[in-house]
């Protein structure tokens, strides 16, 4: 990328559209409720996710205290086990990991970034919140209804998922896949916003190789969730039928209790295809926006331009079109045919090839770059290592004889863990450390946010580095308790323990974070319009936290690409996407 | 959309076309579509995401229909009709197959006379759109109603594989709800193009933007696709 000065090339186009007509609230409640500015929207999303995501934290106490102690806490019987793991793992993947970085982070960061003053279609973009609102009230219902949440993992396997035996079978699953079709729904309106506006609402001079890799990551992966949610969709509305119409859409010939059941022909595999078919996508849905923010947060606190950007962005382009074609490695053991498992263990494994061109280019941006240990930099860096070690034990999973005996053990619970557990939710982190300075006009404590990263980067590690060895052991995932087994030694008791405390201690750490998130929001240091020198173009606002429309009278126009670092001869360290020369002015 | 005309006319000049075209379009700012409007790029990317609904739709039928170890129904049988004492397969489908495709036809003619700003022509034919698209969805209710009374339940028929009632129900189920939506957009627009909404650019209620004849074009891109979908249904579950 030779950016560096003004060539024929940087000759500033004429507008191709005109400025947009903007709705301008009229009222309190249309301003900060039922907002159509995405920034607001993108707040709502965001705390709306995090509410529900601190439910899935809880959750995930009380598997530990049962896993961990097994005879202590006696109220956890296994049918609350279940409905406790089936609505943590829920929630963590759909209503906080994608619902946060597209619908949060997508809706505050896409019109800033790429110098919009807002999105296409704000009316259809806060009609997307109050859908998936609805959902996440409809999810939490199913805690209150009788015989509780769903149990049937977080998976929803027919036939298990709709038949007695499973808890909440009487009306958990319905509410969930209610639950889910509502958040498709909603997710598709602004999906469409999200897609259409990197596309076709650009500011001047920014074409798609100017874009930062944050717009690349989230775009890509909306694109992805609109072509792969349709497949949870089907398979959330027959189950529906299923359960509710008496339908045998995923219902073979089942004897229960010594009673022939009325369900007959219909095919349990079609769910696990139609399932993974979103399923495996999922995964990069939450992992392709945490490359593109961990690349920026990289390069703007290393001071140095991303290393081989174009790589960049075809490795995100590829490593998404791949996804779709490999979703049957999550089902080597579902009986189907074998033969099928060579092509699916094939594509795994070249996914790997793009995904390691992004950690190499990430560990040679740092590479001799001027780091700065700011807590959104330790959090990029924490993503990059636990990135890598979850991405690792994939290459043991992605082959089919070797995931056959680790299937359902724990080893696959500290593999996905690490690699869209942790790894994403690090960037999370280190992305609001970022950008809530600009969302707030206020930067959040530094003490503290080390405090809570060290405790949340070193505590995961404690956490789930341990399950894998479990998992190499036998220990079976999804089981309320192990009772006494000849393979089961006494130490890996002990060693279920201490992971146990080491997640009462990170979730604890994260009630710190969000003591952070208030405090600041009131005491914290004034932070300026662009604290972090950034070059992108949501730090160049007029005002901050940027007023509705933007950019005030004028919209900015691009000359560069994002990563303008330390560039020879510039007066500062930093030049911003929308400055002609580089000199300043 | 205000957003689609382009402010400068001397960029069509200055592109390359074919292949060139597309990789100099991709690369410039601002849009990716030179000459498309952000409604127009929406509707398309949401038909893309719901042509992968109904694929989905489509593949379990299939896949049902070969994991089910009873016989399928013979369609044109069971979709058959006494008309004045013959025996006619399949003439109901034919017959909301010929009114479909037709509507298709009115609703080209109405999108080519809205971009001639002909208020009055436009709003007519949506409207006679609207009610080949109602008629469609009526005959639908008269197929439902016949099953029903035949005994054809989601759950189970007298004929064979329960999958048939199961699929055939929730399949022109989806696509009738799409159908009805069509049908009442087209209402809407069509109310608002006789108006004049679009000739005194009105705002919107909601979005406080000025309305364009666009919109026919987009409500048409819908109506088309629904269209397309419908042979594909009639194509795979009554002709298969
Ligand atoms: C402090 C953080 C977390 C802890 C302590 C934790 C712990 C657990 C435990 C103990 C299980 C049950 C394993 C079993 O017996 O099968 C589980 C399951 C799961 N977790 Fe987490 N988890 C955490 C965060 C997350 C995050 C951020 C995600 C987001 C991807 C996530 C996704 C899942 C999923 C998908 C399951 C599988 C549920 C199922 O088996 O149906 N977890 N977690
Ligand atoms: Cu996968």
């Amino acid at each position: 990328m030779v950016e560096r000065s003004l060539g024929p090339a940087d000759i500033v186009p004429p507008f191709e559209v005109e400025d947009v007509e903007l709705y301008h609230p009229k009222s309190w409640l249309t301003k900060y409720v039922f907002s159509q500015d995405a920034k607001i929207i993108a707040i709502q999303y965001s705390l709306t996710a995090l509410a529900i995501g601190l439910v899935a934290l809880v959750l995930s106490w009380l598997v530990r205290l049962q896993l961990g102690f097994p005879d202590y806490f006696t109220f956890i019987d296994a049918t609350l086990y279940y409905q406790f793991i089936t609505m943590h793992g829920m929630i963590m993947v759909i209503y906080l990991l994608t619902a946060l970085f597209l619908g949060g982070f997508g809706n505050y960061l896409i019109p800033l970034m790429i110098g919009a003053r807002d999105m296409v279609f704000p009316y259809v973009n806060m009609l997307s919140y109050w859908i998936y609102l609805l959902a996440v009230l409809v999810l939490a219902a199913s805690f209150f209804t009788p015989g509780g949440p769903t149990g049937a993992g977080w998976t929803l396997y027919p036939p298990q998922a709709i038949l007695a035996g499973t808890p909440g079978q009487e009306s958990g699953i319905v509410l969930m896949l209610v639950s889910l079709i509502l958040f498709i729904i909603g997710f598709t309106m602004g999906g469409l916003n999200y897609v259409v506006t990197v596309l076709q609402a650009r500011a001047r001079g920014m074409t798609l190789m100017r874009m930062p890799l944050t717009i690349w990551g989230i775009f890509t992966a909306t694109v992805m969730a609109l072509l792969a949610f349709p497949a949870l969709f089907v398979g959330a509305v027959m189950m529906l039928f299923d359960k509710t119409l008496g339908t045998s859409f995923f219902m073979p010939a089942i004897v229960q209790g010594g009673e022939v059941m009325a369900y007959g022909g219909g095919s349990p595999i079609l769910f696990q295809h139609l399932f993974w078919f979103f399923g495996h996508p999922e995964v990069y849905i939450v992992a392709l926006p945490a490359f593109g923010i961990v690349s920026d947060l990289i390069s703007t606190h290393a001071r140095r331009n991303i290393f081989g950007y174009r790589m960049m962005v075809w490795a995100i382009v590829f490593i998404g079109a791949l996804s779709f074609v490999v979703w049957a490695h999550h089902m080597y053991v579902s009986g189907m045919n074998p033969s099928f498992g060579f092509f699916f263990a094939v594509t795994t494994l070249i996914i790997a090839v793009p995904t390691a061109i992004k950690v190499y280019n990430w560990v040679l941006t740092l590479w001799r770059g001027d780091i700065h240990l700011t807590t959104p930099m330790l959090f990029a860096l924490g993503f990059i290592v636990t990135f890598v070690s979850g991405g690792l034990t994939g290459l043991f999973l992605g082959n089919a004889v070797v995931d056959v005996p680790l299937s359902d053990t724990m080893f696959v619970v500290a593999h996905f863990h690490m690699v869209m557990g942790v790894a994403p939710i690090l960037v999370i982190f280190g992305a609001i450390y970022h950008w809530y300075p600009k969302m707030t006009g206020r930067m959040l404590g530094e003490t503290m946010g080390k405090v809570h990263f060290w405790t949340t980067f070193l505590g995961t590690y404690a956490i789930f580095f341990p399950m894998h060895y479990l998992g190499l052991l036998g220990v079976p995932r999804r089981y309320h308790e192990l009772g006494v087994t000849s393979f089961i030694p006494d130490s890996a008791h002990t060693l279920n323990a201490f992971i146990s405390i080491a997640a009462f201690i990170v979730g604890a750490a994260q009630i710190l974070f969000l003591f952070n998130l208030v405090w600041s929001w009131f005491r914290g240091r004034p932070a300026g319009g662009n604290p972090w020198r950034a070059t992108t173009l949501e730090w160049q606002t007029p005002e901050t936290p940027p007023a509705h429309g933007n950019w005030g009278k004028e919209l900015p126009v691009v000359y560069r690409w994002a990563y303008d670092y330390s560039v020879p001869g510039a007066k500062l360290d930093f030049v911003p996407q929308n400055q002609p020369t580089l000199s300043g002015g | 959309m205000a957003h689609a005309s382009p402010t400068a006319p001397g960029l069509s000049h200055a592109r390359p076309g074919g292949w060139q075209g597309i990789a100099a379009d991709w690369s410039s700012d601002q849009r990716a579509f030179k000459q498309v409007s952000w409604g127009k790029a929406m509707m398309w990317i949401f038909l893309l995401s719901d042509t992968f609904v109904f694929s989905c739709f489509l593949l379990a039928y299939m896949t049902v229909r070969m994991s089910t170890a009873v016989p399928w129904p013979n369609a044109s049988e069971v979709f058959a009709l006494e008309i004045a004492g013959t025996h006619m397969p399949l003439i109901l489908i034919a017959i909301m197959t010929f009114v479909l495709i037709s509507s298709s036809g009115t609703m080209a003619m109405a999108v080519n006379f809205g971009y001639r700003r002909d208020r009055r022509k436009t709003a007519i034919l949506m409207v006679v759109t609207a009610l080949f698209g109602a008629a469609f969805v009526g005959m639908q209710a008269f197929e439902w109603t016949k099953l029903i009374m035949e005994g054809v339940r989601p759950w189970g028929n007298p004929w064979g594989a329960p999958q048939f009632g199961s699929t055939f129900f929730m399949i022109t189920g989806f696509h009738g709800t799409h159908v009805t939506i069509g049908v009442i957009f087209l209402l809407i627009v069509a109310r608002k193009v006789w108006r004049g909404d679009y000739d005194r650019e009105a705002r919107g209620f909601f979005t406080s933007r000025k309305g364009q004849y666009e919109i026919v074009e987009i409500t048409g891109l819908y109506w088309h696709f629904v269209d397309l979908v419908w042979v594909f249904i009639f194509a795979f579950f009554y002709l298969w």
